[in-house]
């Protein structure tokens, strides 16, 4: 191998942020907080209505946001996009491996998601608007991360 | 120019329609890329944490959460902080669910529909009941262990992956199906 590292670019993706850079990530938190609420995908009764094909609202909101995110990305990558940085806008691809993963865990994922009636995101969300208890899911949920981490090398993936 | 979109977005009081709803998540992908390459996701969130709180031994939290995590706690506060914004500026909280879901909910003993959770099982007084259990502890663990196992959650896998094009993300997305439906047609009758 060559003295590779005296030209190799640093990436700057990951690097650590200033403040300004964090605040805007906060910023957009508080967006997103605000939009899952007023969307109502905070709620355990939408959940429960989707889960019982008893209204297409939810499959609305999920599709529409999908197709959104879809073209965006298709208009960054064909004008190659360059981030406040100044560096080409990149999608990492995810590993699929086996695919265990994905289903085992997807699968849990899912039973947790009917059980408390919101998904990570709405978690947080539903804590801002006073239904305090979540903090004892979002707990719970540290400790199923966990979990996952004590478990992994014996986990098929 | 960001007060004034927040302060329009907060007065819009009501319960916004899908088409507004919508395409405004979908717009967190480019929006978190053209910031700094930001892959739009909530569940690493809970990593970082477990990574930043408890340091352990174990692979799998032994990273610079730092370096590669600090602006998705900056999100998932901002997602709390957004949540209490909304709450105190809008109208009312009551969902108008479907009747046919309604129904279905009565059967199961749900009578309170006030609120964004029925309060018979999510509230501190119902946390040691078994439904309340179920709901929120174990329900918890389950969305920990699921979203770090699988990679992602609605945001990371539906949203971001999907958009993206991922057979991953779309594995993963059928199992978050498979399982909600499991869990709601066949758990919770079990213990509501």
């Amino acid at each position: 191998m060559s003295n590779k590292s005296t030209t190799e670019q640093t990436p700057r993706q990951g690097q650590r942020q200033s403040g300004i850079g964090l605040l805007a990530y906060l910023l957009l938190g508080i967006g997103f907080g605000i939009v899952l609420t007023k969307s109502e995908v905070v709620s355990w009764f939408r959940i429960q209505e989707m889960f019982r094909f008893q209204s297409p609202r939810m499959y609305e909101i999920i599709v529409s946001a999908i197709v959104v995110a879809a073209a965006s990305l298709a208009v960054l990558r064909a004008l190659g996009a360059r981030t406040i940085c100044g560096e080409p806008v990149y999608v990492p691809p995810k590993t699929l491996g086996y695919g265990v993963r994905y289903a085992v865990g997807g699968t849990m994922f899912g039973l947790g998601w009917a059980l408390t009636g919101a998904c990570p995101g709405p978690l947080f969300a539903l804590v801002g608007n006073g239904v305090t208890v979540m903090a004892a899911a979002i707990l719970s949920a540290l400790a199923g991360t966990w979990l996952y981490g004590v478990l992994r090398p014996q986990l098929p993936h | 120019m960001i007060g004034n979109v927040i302060s329009t977005f907060v007065s819009f009081s009501g319960p916004w329609p899908w088409y507004v709803a919508g395409p405004v998540i979908g717009l967190f992908v480019p929006a978190l890329l053209i910031v700094d390459n930001k892959v739009f996701g909530v569940s690493s969130s809970l990593r970082h944490l477990c990574s930043a709180v408890l340091p352990s031994k174990l692979d799998y939290f032994r990273y610079d959460w730092k370096r590669t995590g600090l602006w998705n706690l900056f999100f998932v506060v901002g997602i709390l902080v957004g949540g209490f914004l909304a709450s105190h500026w809008g109208g009312s909280q009551n969902i108008a669910i479907s009747e046919q879901t309604r129904i279905a909910l009565t059967k199961l003993s749900i009578h309170d529909f006030s609120g964004l959770a029925p309060r018979e099982i999510f509230a501190w007084s119902a946390l040691l009941t078994l439904k309340g259990f179920v709901s929120v502890v174990l329900g918890g663990v389950l969305v920990g262990f699921g979203t770090a196992y699988a990679g992602g959650c609605t945001s990371g896998h539906a949203i971001s992956g999907l958009a993206d094009l991922q057979l991953s993300s779309l594995i993963a997305v059928v199992g978050f199906f498979a399982g909600g439906l499991i869990a709601t047609h066949f758990l919770l009758p079990l213990f509501l």
